[in-house]
Parts: structure tokens; sequence; C-alpha cells
């Protein structure tokens, strides 16, 4: 059975000229970019090409580049060092609808370090109001962490513009760019951005390596204290391999960039359209308009996430549900449940994100299995007739 | 992904008894779609043997709870309403070779609306009615009653399990206080039931016997005795009577026999379903 991937947003293939650019630095040339001879030293160039390439892909200079471990450490090392470096603000402001990776710093941060976390909201379509935004963000903000796209939903935030309302009152800007990098062209340079943190698995790369975009002139203090690697910003020998392979990544989503918007936008429409017209209650859960090319996520009225899943694995077809049972936790998906998607349609949401791998024929396959899936599931389920009532009902 | 055995996928990409019944006799329901999942079951009951003749269901939820499901119909066809009710949650993850435990809660999901169906049946109110007891877990609707009996029946030492088998606890969190309360009020009853002595092997020697039982009574039992300023001795083994006499506080404890009934218990379940604990003056 052949796999059909669309599960994108979790984690994504790794590109073969990326895994070609990697190998040599897992095989012969192992050196250490820090020595001193030339079987070491010739590595530093590479790393520093792979620096240029993100670099380019970012709209910034390459010494604005931190390479980390992902985007988890680069989410943390932003959001403490703006903290430690802003000893006298005490206040953070961020969404509701973040990735763990920020959002259980943020909570945290509230419990055991005493900061404010303000919280903001979203409406049912998944957008911020930024007249919220304006009203938490003071002159006892430390740091604004607001991510560029969701995760789940894709629904894509305002950051350039809370930038600006973040330098107005001397607050730093963090925004986690996992999913938005390669999707979207991004100029970080002509922004008021300090901090944005991505990811290598996201855009086909391996998993273990991300960066931390570190404007200019941002004061800043290291969250991996060690050697002076990174320009002395982040200690520890470098992950060659994973550099090299992000900074090729980087380069082949710089020219796919025209892809996303084009070719992946269409088979994510065509899927989208696809399935609203072969399922009844169905919904598209977040904003239409404004959402990464790749992402759909889709909430079928009384069924649940997990079964769907399971349904789609038989078939080689990969996706995620926001669904409580998926998760390990009782509660379906904290970003859906802060849009106040229905609960009749919350346990049964599914997300499939695309890449440019995927083609036409995958995609009308899954546009033909999802209504036999769901009505299979639908035809089991007590809800959804007339008789929804939780009662005894003797005859 | 969760580690889901060939049974529990068999059951549920092959559901045995789905739908309804038109003449039901009785229906159960369970659980909302506000919760993330429900069972409704329907059975047909013959008046007179009070036989279950057949049973459907209908069930919104993820794998295991449709597992649960199709695999508690089968269990309890042919079976009289009796026989069926003495079925337990363990008893249906047992039929699937084993759920991930946090997935226990499916099966708790398929006993209850069971009983339910047969409360029903009889004409009684609906046992997990959601007024029956006090509101702890908000989030999910489970009541003290509810968690005090399915903690009792599994044996539940933690909020995290007892989230796993009732869901209560799993949103907010703002009841983990009260969760913690109920159990540390049946954290007694529990505590001559939790064991840390293995399986007793089948056939046994006297000596054996006897080895077993100190075992047991120094491992399990003297220490809760202890904590309260009592203490107890094995005096001898005649056939399959155990002979102890009681030591410190327990000796002219008035609950010594609550003691005892505790003891012969531990030992029925541990060493013996034989044994009979007597209480000797020595
Ligand atoms: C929005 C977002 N932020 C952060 C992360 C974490 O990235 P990593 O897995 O590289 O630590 C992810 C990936 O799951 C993500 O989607």
């Amino acid at each position: 059975m052949k796999m059909i991937y669309l599960d994108n947003n979790a984690t994504s293939q790794v590109a073969p000229e990326a895994l070609d650019a990697m190998m040599p630095f897992l095989t012969d040339r192992y050196g250490n970019p820090s020595s001193m001879h030339f079987f070491g030293g010739s590595v530093a160039r590479d790393v520093a090409v792979a620096r240029e390439n993100l670099a380019d892909l970012l709209g910034v200079s390459p010494t604005e580049i931190i390479f980390t471990s992902g985007g988890t450490e680069s989410d943390s090392t932003a959001i403490l060092s703006a903290l430690a470096t802003s000893p006298e603000r005490r206040e953070i402001v961020t969404t509701r609808v973040e990735h763990p990776a920020v959002l259980n710093l943020c909570k945290h941060l509230a419990r055991f370090k005493g900061y404010t976390v303000k919280w903001l909201s979203v409406d049912k379509e998944g957008n911020l109001n930024l007249d919220e935004v304006n009203g938490a963000i003071s002159t006892h903000t430390a740091v604004v962490s607001i991510m560029w796209a969701n995760n789940e939903t894709g629904v894509i935030f305002p950051v350039e513009k809370i930038a600006e309302i973040a330098a107005e009152r001397g607050a730093l800007m963090h925004t986690d760019g996992v999913q938005i990098v390669g999707k979207i062209p991004l100029k970080l340079k002509n922004t008021a951005i300090n901090f944005l943190a991505l990811s290598g698995h996201k855009l086909h790369s391996a998993k273990g390596i991300g960066a931390l975009y570190l404007k200019k002139g941002t004061r800043f203090q290291p969250f991996m204290i060690g050697g002076h690697q990174e320009y002395d910003r982040r200690g520890g020998t470098e992950n060659v391999p994973g550099i090299v392979g992000l900074g090729k990544a980087a380069e082949l989503a710089a020219k796919g960039l025209d892809q996303e918007r084009t070719r992946v936008k269409a088979l994510r429409d065509r899927l989208q359209a696809g399935i609203l017209n072969s399922v009844q209650f169905a919904r598209v859960n977040g904003s239409l308009e404004n959402r990464l090319p790749n992402t759909l996520n889709i909430g079928f009225e009384f069924v649940e996430g997990e079964s769907i899943l399971l349904k789609l694995d038989e078939l080689g077809i990969c996706a995620s549900s926001g669904s409580a049972c998926t998760s390990g936790s009782l509660e379906p998906s904290h970003v859906l449940r802060a849009m106040g998607v229905p609960f009749t349609s919350v346990h049964g949401s599914i997300r499939f994100s695309l890449s440019r791998y995927n083609t036409a024929e995958e995609i009308d396959f899954v546009i033909q299995q999802m209504p036999v899936i769901i009505e299979s599931l639908r035809a089991m389920s007590p809800f959804g007739r007339d008789n929804t009532s939780i009662a005894c009902t003797v005859q | 992904m969760w580690e889901y055995t060939e049974k529990v996928k068999d059951h549920f990409f092959n559901p045995r008894n789905v739908g309804s019944l038109e003449d039901a006799d009785a229906i159960g329901e369970v659980g909302s779609l506000a919760c993330g999942d429900a069972l409704k079951l329907y059975l047909k009951i013959d008046p007179d043997s009070h036989k279950i003749l057949d049973a459907r269901f209908q069930t919104f939820g993820c794998g295991s709870a449709v597992a649960s499901s199709s695999a508690m119909t089968e269990m309890i066809k042919g079976k009289t309403v009796d026989e069926a009710l003495a079925i337990t949650n363990q008893d249906i993850a047992d039929y699937l070779g084993g759920l991930p435990k946090q997935k226990m809660h499916c099966s708790v999901m398929g006993k209850d609306a069971l009983e339910a169906a047969i409360a029903c049946y009889r004409g009684e109110p609906a046992p997990k009615d959601h007024l029956d007891g006090e509101l702890v877990c908000e989030c999910f609707g489970v009541t003290d009653k509810h968690i005090r009996e399915v903690a009792l029946e599994n044996r539940l030492n933690n909020i995290e399990e007892v989230t796993n088998f009732t869901k209560a606890g799993g949103g907010c969190g703002l009841c983990h206080d009260k969760i913690e309360k109920i159990l540390e009020e049946i954290r007694g009853q529990l505590k001559l039931r939790q064991s840390t002595v293995d399986v007793p092997p089948k056939e046994m020697t006297n000596i054996q016997k006897i080895a077993r039982i100190q075992e047991v009574i120094d491992k399990e039992i003297r220490p809760s005795l202890q904590k309260d300023g009592g203490d107890m001795e094995l005096i001898d083994l005649d056939g399959s009577h155990v002979k102890i006499a009681f030591r410190g506080l327990c000796s002219s404890c008035p609950s010594s026999a609550l003691t005892k009934a505790g003891i012969e218990s531990k030992l029925k379940e541990l060493v013996h379903p034989d044994l009979v604990v007597e209480e000797v003056m020595a």
C-alpha cells in the first residue's frame, strides 16, 4: 500500500537533496568547524553557506541567525532572553492558541517565576482582535510572543503590525515562525520583529535542528552557555549535518515558495472543496482567507476524530486530529476550544497538511474515501438523528 | 499513536452488533457529544428467563470506545441479566486483550451503559445519573459516587488513574483536590487489598503455604496494623484454618473482627481461597 502523507505540519519528509547534502558530514567530513586544521576548518565554510541560505529565505543577514536544536529551543531562548534582559518588566503577552513550546513555557513562568501573562483570545475564525492586542501591550511588557501561523488551523496572525506596537512600548517581539517559514515569503529585515523561531523538520530537513533569528541590536542572553560557537550566542559543537541539511532545505524552500502559493494551495483547495461537496455537516475550522496555503482543518459533526484517523490509517492516509482521544489528554485541542468550535464537531476535527510532494492523484483518492469513512462512522453513531436525548426510554 | 491490540482493531474495524433494536426491552445511554464519547445500548430480554436474547449498540467515540461496545455486546448475549451485571469493566478490557491505560474509561463506559440498560429494564432510575451523588468534575460531569465505585473496583491509587478510568479531572483540573480527598477516604479500604506479593502458585505444600502466609502477613498486613499501634502473629496452620493472635492495641480493639475479615480476604486472595482465619489466645 502506498502511503499518502498529509501531516506535514507535524513533520515533513527530508528532501532528497537535503539528505545528499548532509551525507558527507555524517561520513568522511566529520571535522569540527572550530578546528585549526583544514579537515575541520573547511567544514566551517559549509556551515557558513547554510547560514547564508537560511538568511536569504528569511530576508535577513547571516549574522542574525543562531542555529539551535529546533523550534522549542528557539522559542525558549527568545522568551527567556527577553525576560532576562528586561528585568524591570514583569509581563508577557501571548495568545491562547500557541504551540506548547510557548504556551507551557509561559504557564511555567507565571506559576513559578511570578510573571503576569496576558493571554489573548481569538474569535471563531481563529483571528486575534487588534484592539485587545493593543490594550494588552504596555510599558510593563517584557516580551510579546505571538505565533505567525497556527500549526492546527494554519491561521496567520498580523505579527508585523503587532511588532510595531510592541516596539512603540519598548517591549521585545518574538514570533514562533515554525509553521510559516518556507510557506510564505518573508522579509524580516523590514519588520520590527526581534526574534523568530523556526524548525528544520517542518521544512523538509532533519529533526533536532532549528534556528533563531535574532535581529541585530536586540539585547540577548544565551540559553545554552558553553563554547564560543554561534558568535558566543549558543554554546556546543555545531550539529553540522543538521545545519547543512537545513541550509539546503532553505535554498529549496526559497525556490519552492511560488509552488506553495500556486500548486500546493490549489491541491489544498481541491481537497477542501471535494470534502465539503461530498460530506454533509462538515465545516472548515479557521479563517478561509487568512490561512497557510497547505493547511486544512475540517470538523465533521457527530463523529470522533480518532476513529476517522484509524480508518484513514488503514488506507495509508496520514493526517492528525484535534480530538481529545488522540492526544491522551481528555480535552479536545486548546486551539479549537479557544475558537469556540461547537462541541458537535470539535471532537471530529481532522487536520490535513500538504507539502510540495503531494500529488493530485493522492488528493483525489482522499476526496473519494472521506465520504465513505464519515458515513460508516455516522451509521454507528447515536447522534445526528432525531434522538439525541440521553434518557431511559422504556417502552 | 495508541498501541491497540489486534483484538481491539478487529472490533473497531469489524464491530459486532452495531445498530438499534426496534422492539428493545431496555435502552441504556451514557456519555454525550460534549464529552467526546457516548454509547447507546439496546437489549432484547426474555421476560421469563431474563436472558439477553439480543444486544445492539450505537457508539460515538474513539477506536477503543467502539471496540469496548462491540466486545461488551458479544459478552452479554445469552447471559441472564444478573450474569451480565457481574461483568466488570476489567472483564471488557481483558476480552479485548487489554486497553491502553488512558483508554480504560472506554471500558467503564461499556459497563455503565449495561448497568443503565438493565436498570431501565427493571424500572429503576439510571444508576450513573448525573444527579446521583455530588458533582465533582464539572468538565465531564462525574460525581463522587461514580469515582468512588470505579476507584474501589479497579483499585485506583492516584488522580491520573482516576482520570484514565472515569475522565474526572482530565479537563480544567480544578477538581483535583476533591478527587484526592475521595482517594484518601477509600485508601484505607484499599490498603488491605493492595498487593506487593506475587500471584500464588496453584499447588502448594503445607510448608510453602505457611511460608506464604507469613510473607503476606509481614508485607501486607502487619505494617498497616503497626501504624495504628497494633500487631499480630501467626500461631499455627491447621488444614485451611489460619490461627492468629492479635498484639498491642489490636488485642483490645473493638474492630478486630473487621480486621480479621480483612486479613482473611487478603489471605484468600494471595494464598488460597479456602483459608479461614481464626483468632486464638496465645
Ligand atoms: C508552531 C510550532 N512551534 C514549535 C514547534 C516545536 O518545534 P520542534 O519540534 O522543532 O521543537 C512546533 C512543532 O511541533 C510547532 O508546530
